[in-house]
């Protein structure tokens, strides 16, 4: 195997894999380094669900090699959650609003409405609506979605929260 | 859906690359954002032996404002376009553009040099270098040459570059400040590749038009220049202009594909829409000098 030594910084922590150059980052995360909650689905750009931070932007991790990673600092859905196991709130106006049902695409849909509220804290509804449309759900539970992310945009406390993370992520 | 084994290099400076590429030519593909070219790998509707990746290329990502125009390096991310703040604000027409891209997290990782060298025929960059008749810039182990994007498009996924080049910059020409600019696509989801659309600059003296540039996507395989319509509407006193006009004059003599998304005479007739629309809106823009 031709594998290459790549050191990033996960949720935090210092992780340190070895990969083939044709390891996307969403397979090294999931198979490399366990953290399965960022989701595979489409393999090629078009649905979203692998979406992560990096650098504090989000990005389509199945559209990264991991190789090209070193030295980057990378936020999976696992980072966003505080240490003690509560959800975010994003994740909690996600619940509160009906914003899943079988959950395969929700981890890429939180990540990018974190995202989202961190670069623009009160989206219209067209911008908001404009920024979900990277990320496909397949039950088609859209309507609960949009309410989730504009609820989540409601909350002051979400705003600071989610640049929270997003500067923690930059220092 | 995983993408064949490859071999990885990862330059930092541009010599360094394009030695890397002259190597390998036909058998290397140069990965900038990915965008385009991952999924490809992907689908294994290409499986090049090495991959050159020039994320970490030094010095071709910045934006400078030059003699008479703006120098876009070829690394600079679509996300960076759609913020103002930066030289690239003396070409309207790129922040105009930089939101129909994609979604936001494509644009965070996209580059305006991948997509011009991928030059698929519905995307934003081809179609504006198109119409401001920008240079794109190319290095190879001979030396540097510039391309008029007139040239540098020849045909779907097709471009002048040779396979021993990079693209590390593309020079897009000021227009006069008062100058009128606008991006009109139609596209059945966000974020989707348009269907149609169509990119317009102009400028007003004395009340006459003075200068127009009309340029059209998704009628060819490559980006085209309504010649035609540009003529008809120089020289064409403002309140005498008729936009619908000089649309359907821009695809009259056209015939663009059809696919699944469109027939041959329906995107002719959304063409010339495009057209009408963003030349009324580049118009509004515009201010008498």
């Amino acid at each position: 195997m031709n594998e290459h030594p790549v050191s990033m910084t996960v949720n935090g922590a210092p992780a340190r894999i070895a990969v083939e150059p044709r390891k996307t980052l969403a397979d090294a995360l999931r198979e490399d380094l366990g953290l399965t909650g960022t989701h595979v689905g489409c393999e090629h750009g078009a649905c979203g669900a692998c979406t992560v931070l990096v650098d504090g932007v989000a990005v389509r991790s199945c559209l990264l090699f991991a190789i090209q990673l070193d030295g980057a600092t990378v936020t999976t859905i696992e980072g966003l959650s505080p240490a003690d196991g509560s959800l975010s709130p994003v994740q909690e106006a996600f619940r509160n609003c009906h914003g899943l049902q079988c959950g395969f695409c929700t981890p890429g849909f939180v990540v990018s409405v974190t995202a989202l509220l961190a670069d623009n804290p009160a989206p219209t509804d067209q911008e908001l609506r404009d920024g979900l449309a990277g990320n496909l759900c397949r039950c088609t539970g859209y309507q609960g979605i949009v309410a989730a992310a504009r609820e989540a945009a409601r909350q002051g406390v979400v705003q600071g929260v989610v640049q929270g993370v997003v500067q923690g992520i930059e220092a | 859906m995983k993408a064949a084994a490859f071999e990885y290099a990862a330059p930092t400076t541009v010599d360094e690359a394009v030695t890397v590429l002259a190597e390998l030519a036909d058998d290397a593909s140069v990965l900038a954002g990915g965008q385009s070219l991952v999924p490809l790998l992907a689908l294994r509707l290409a499986a090049p032996a090495m991959i050159i990746d020039i994320n970490r290329v030094e010095g071709i990502d910045e934006i400078r404002r030059e003699n008479g125009h703006v120098r876009i390096g070829a690394l600079v991310r679509h996300s960076t376009l759609t913020r103002r703040g930066s030289a690239a604000d003396a070409v309207p027409l790129l922040g105009l553009a930089a939101p129909l891209i994609g979604h936001f997290q494509i644009r965070n990782r996209g580059t305006v040099g991948g997509s011009l060298t991928h030059a698929d025929a519905a995307a934003e960059w081809p179609l504006v270098a198109t119409t401001l008749d920008a240079e794109i810039e190319l290095r190879g182990t001979g030396g540097a040459r510039l391309v008029p994007a007139r040239e540098f498009f020849q045909g779907p996924f097709t471009t002048a570059r040779n396979p021993d080049e990079l693209a590390v910059a593309v020079r897009f020409p000021v227009w006069g400040s008062g100058a009128g600019f606008a991006v009109e696509e139609f596209a059945r989801r966000s974020g989707d590749f348009a269907i149609a659309g169509a990119a317009c600059g102009i400028e007003v003296t004395g009340g006459t038009v003075s200068r127009c540039a009309i340029g059209l996507l998704g009628m060819a395989g490559v980006p085209l220049r309504a010649e035609a319509a540009e003529a008809a509407a120089v020289g064409t006193a403002v309140r005498d202009l008729d936009a619908v006009e000089i649309g359907r004059l821009a695809t009259a003599d056209l015939t663009p594909p059809a696919d699944i998304h469109g027939t041959s005479r329906y995107r002719q007739r959304l063409g010339a829409a495009m057209v009408a629309r963003a030349l009324a809106r580049a118009l509004q823009e515009a201010r008498d000098e």
